[in-house]
């Protein structure tokens, strides 16, 4: 009750914690799925309808309810500490976007047992994903599943957005936030714009299958290519939503771990905002062969091309943030060195995509797949793991085990790159992506099998990191307030784990890297800005869960409201909206309880804070 | 400008060097790396070139941070403070300048090659144009200028240039001949795309669907078959000569005529575009463009037998196709290998 009930952003950071791990735990066995079907040629492990649910869920899932959660676990436990604060801005809403995240993605992940899982790959190109060619409710649940989870991250990107804004501790100016604060920001601040885009896409494609409206559908005036933009000008911010915080993430291991301060802050930050520029000019570079013309390629190409520059200059200063220092490779070190060469390599590999007659030949063929696991793992996951294992002792208390660590971090590098460099080639060896299954001797079957057995290898690394959780958790919690003994920024000023309302005193920000700079100036904690007093806490409240329960059956009603029901008051109840007419009213309901009982919340007195 | 000069300049030689390695990788009439045509070999030339710029990226990056990990690692008995440097203005401008001269080096012969590729032969008399029509799970191709139509081998005269028009009749599809060109969409807007390629050389190369299309978009493959002009009238001639062929046993025709040919049509009948064309499809590479039909192959069998496979059981063969399965049309097994011997045999000159 305590957890469904919780405001506090560092429960909540936990909560999406589990639920993106449980998450992340399905889609990676969809991929090993994929990747044993894909073994040797002609293989019947699966069948092609089952591959194509594997490979849509795979990609859905990773994405939406697998990495982002964990972003947003890592964000949830870690901003309002870095920025001096004792919460995010709206703690109410943040529960309702992880709630509603938790069951859109309950909802999506529904489809496996109710008739048929989307199938029509993630981006849901139209009209594949129509009901003429999809004709299950799996792309149903696909559009309401993601229009829910969706709901929670735009939340979220607010919430951060003004906590960032307005709860900075005195003396934190924006060019003394810490970086990982910073990308939190400009990622919050693509969401705000980005996420709207792909809302609007899956309501028109939510109508065009439920409502037969025409708005894809060529018979009736509408346009599929419509579709690709409209999803693409999400798609290619998403994947900027999705680095930038391995980014953050990796611009405070090193400098901690380094013993420096991060070389080129200020170029640091800009980079950081140019990316996230660029990132909204260049969504057409995934629609080249879409057949849009010669300058529209040319253009979208060239600016494509320039992404590489400010990316560039954050290698580059973080490999000279190291220059100089005493690197130590702890386990988050570790990940965040294994990350440097991973997405560097990635990185180039876009480059070459973005040039378009290049891309004629690589679009759509394992090699891009290739490319983007080299962004996605070989940046995004890399970076989660040196944040997971950097923050660990912060959020449970708890040092994860070194040694196993390091195990984990060997077995998933290596399988990663097993499964994934050689990927490139069979692409440019002519294999198309998304194929349930290959003829043989065509050069294909040996870089397959090679690439199967690194899969493999990477869910050794997962089930070994899942052991050190495991472990872990049953050692006492004694990790001390500043673990890494080298921690630069505020949340090693405070115990491990934090109390529930942060900091007994809100600290004086003197400079970049606030605690680090009181260490080198002799002190042994921050200087406060403030008198002990009474501090104001927000309640803990069920209605963002119902909320959430809301829509959920909201959603359900609604995909349902047209299928023929064997028991007539089944059909009663969904033919004529009552089931989605009470999820509405739950929802509403509660907005109205929120809106009439006023919660002042509750405070925790001096003579409270000095006991403990 | 000089400076870009020399920097492509100096690549050179690796390009060069990449180009003899890559080469040997992958089938010659399936490839990326082995290109046949000159569409091929500009995308070819931009990889290598990019692939280049890219590695010296990498051996720069991988260097200086072996570098850093092993010079700067912090030892044992090191607890001095390590001076905590701000940056450095002239090493950022450094990285800043150095990529853009790379972008510029990559960009302008990209741009160079973009509107190369889409120079429009639609116009061109001596290009021969084909109407490209993709099926869930078949290619459909006809030659406007001659009134023919056939399915799933596209014959070209060798070093012709060939302007296609894409379009689709069900989902989107995308046309891709690896070893010849790179992949065109086919969209079902009504906006028709057109590219051309061309096949210096004879020989038989394999094409690809590649835009998930359903369950068998894995499946959807075809063959190029580029030949001799002298050879590619006499396809013309003999594709536009017969009249409706039928089997020699009357039983047998009519069923032909009853079940299959309301689907598909063959020889001089108007093409109904339902179906596979079956003009000649005992001297085509394939049976539904995954069976080989070819028995010096390990990975083929001869013609009948693929046919065979192929009426017994379409779904096997290809899930999700739309043809109906002969048993179910109400056709017996012995009807079924008569068909698939008659089809067998239904060659061109």
């Amino acid at each position: 009750m305590d957890w469904i009930t919780t405001v506090d952003h560092k429960k909540i950071a936990i909560l999406y914690l589990w639920a993106g791990g449980i998450f992340f735990g399905i889609g990676g066995l969809e991929a090993i799925l994929i990747r044993i079907q894909l073994i040797k040629p002609m293989n019947t492990f699966l069948d092609a309808q089952t591959f194509n649910e594997l490979i849509t869920m795979h990609g859905t899932t990773m994405i939406f309810l697998g990495v982002m959660p964990v972003i947003f676990a890592l964000m949830n436990a870690v901003i309002p500490l870095q920025i001096g604060a004792r919460d995010v801005a709206f703690p109410f809403l943040n529960a309702l976007g992880f709630w509603t995240f938790l069951f859109g993605g309950i909802l999506l992940n529904l489809s496996w047992v109710m008739g048929g899982a989307p199938d029509a790959g993630w981006t849901a190109y139209t009209p594949l994903s129509s009901t003429g060619y999809s004709p299950t409710h799996g792309v149903d649940f696909y559009t309401i599943g993601l229009q829910i989870a969706g709901l929670g991250t735009l939340i979220g990107g607010i919430n951060f957005l003004a906590t960032i804004i307005t709860m900075r501790a005195p003396g934190m100016s924006f060019m003394r936030m810490p970086m990982f604060a910073w990308t939190t920001f400009i990622t919050s601040a693509i969401i705000l714009f980005a996420f709207p885009a792909i809302t609007v896409g899956l309501v028109l494609l939510t109508f065009d299958r439920i409502l037969d409206a025409n708005f894809f559908n060529v018979a009736g005036g509408g346009n599929p290519v419509l579709w690709q933009h409209i999803f693409w000008i999400f798609g290619h911010p998403e994947v900027y939503i999705l680095i930038l915080p391995a980014f953050g993430v990796i611009s405070e291991v090193i400098p901690t771990f380094s013993r420096k301060r991060l070389f080129g802050y200020s170029s640091m930050v800009f980079a950081t905002i140019l990316i996230a520029f660029l990132g909204f000019m260049v969504w057409a570079h995934h629609m080249f062969t879409t057949g849009l013309g010669p300058v529209a390629n040319a253009l979208f190409s060239v600016s494509t091309m320039l992404i590489a520059v400010p990316t560039g200059i954050k290698i580059f200063n973080w490999l000279f943030t190291m220059w100089g220092g005493q690197v130590r490779f702890t386990t988050p070190n570790l990940f965040a060195a294994g990350f440097i060469p991973t997405f560097t390599m990635g990185g180039v590999t876009g480059v070459m995509l973005a040039s378009a007659p290049a891309d004629f030949q690589f679009h759509d063929t394992y090699f891009v797949v290739a490319h983007f696991h080299y962004v996605i793992v070989g940046g995004l996951v890399l970076g989660l793991f040196a944040g997971l294992h950097y923050w660990w002792p912060k959020m449970f208390g708890r040092m994860l085990s070194e040694t196993l660590g390091k195990w984990t971090f060997w077995t998933f590098i290596i399988g990663f790159h097993l499964t994934f460099f050689v990927q490139h080639f069979l692409g440019l060896m002519g294999m198309q992506r998304r194929v349930f299954t290959y003829l043989p001797n065509q050069q294909f079957d040996l870089l397959n099998l090679v690439s199967t057995i690194g899969a493999m290898l990477m869910g050794v690394g997962m089930l070994i990191f899942l052991t050190n959780i495991f472990l872990t958790s049953r050692r006492p919690a004694d990790a001390a307030d500043d673990p890494w003994e080298d921690g630069r920024t505020l949340e090693w000023t405070i115990p491990s784990p934090p109390p529930e309302y942060n900091f007994k005193q809100t600290p004086l920000v003197r400079g970049l890297d606030a605690f680090w700079k009181e260490k080198m100036a002799g002190h042994k904690a921050m200087t406060p800005s403030e008198p002990v007093g009474s501090i104001h806490m927000p309640s803990a409240t069920i209605l963002p869960f119902l909320m959430s329960v809301g829509i959920f059956i909201a959603g359900l009603g609604f995909m349902f409201s047209r299928d023929e029901f064997s028991s007539s008051i089944m059909s009663f109840l969904f033919n004529n909206y009552i089931v989605t007419a009470l999820g509405l009213l739950i929802t509403f309901g509660s907005m109205l309880m929120r809106s009439l009982f006023d919660d002042p919340g509750w405070h925790i007195e001096p003579e409270e804070l000095e006991g403990r | 400008m000089m400076k870009t000069w020399q920097a492509g300049k100096r690549l050179l030689p690796m390009t060069a060097a990449l180009g003899l390695i890559l080469a040997g990788c992958g089938r010659e009439d399936l490839s990326v790396l082995r290109p046949q045509g000159p569409a091929a070999e500009s995308s070819f030339a931009l990889m290598k070139l990019s692939i280049s710029i890219m590695i010296v990226v990498l051996l720069v990056v991988f260097s200086i941070a072996a570098y850093v990990w092993i010079r700067f690692r912090r030892k044992p008995d090191q607890n001095e403070i390590p001076k905590q440097v701000e940056g450095s203005f002239k090493l950022e401008v450094l990285w800043t300048v150095i990529p853009l001269i790379l972008v510029v080096v990559l960009a302008v012969p990209t741009v160079k090659a973009v509107f190369a590729a889409g120079n429009d032969h639609s116009d061109d008399k001596d290009a021969i144009k084909v109407k490209v029509t993709g099926h869930q799970y078949w290619w459909e191709f006809e030659y406007t200028d001659y009134g023919v139509t056939t399915a799933q081998d596209l014959v070209i005269p060798a070093g012709k240039d060939i302007a296609f028009e894409l379009s689709t009749k069900d989902v989107l599809h995308s046309f891709w001949v690896p070893s010849l060109s790179g992949k065109m969409d086919t969209n079902p807007d009504g906006t028709v795309n057109r590219f051309s390629f061309s096949a210096p050389n004879e020989g038989v190369y394999r094409g690809k669907c590649a835009e998930l299309c359903g369950p068998s978009h894995g499946f959807m493959e075809f063959k190029v078959k580029s030949v001799s002009s002298t050879a590619f009238e006499e396809w013309l001639a003999s594709m536009k000569a017969p009249d409706s062929v039928l089997p020699d046993d009357p039983a047998l025709a009519e069923t032909f005529k009853s079940q299959c040919l309301t689907c598909h049509a063959t020889g001089s009948m108007q093409d109904l575009s339902q179906a596979p064309n079956l003009t000649g499809i005992g001297s085509r590479e394939s049976v539904a463009g995954i069976l080989l039909n070819d028995d010096t192959r390990v990975d083929g069998a001869p013609v009948e037998e693929n046919l065979k496979t192929w009426l017994h059981d379409p779904q096997s063969v290809k899930p999700g196709n739309k043809m109906p399965d002969p048993k179910d049309l109400g056709l017996s097994d012995e009807e079924i290998d008569g068909i698939a011997e008659f089809l067998a045999g239904y060659t061109l000159d």
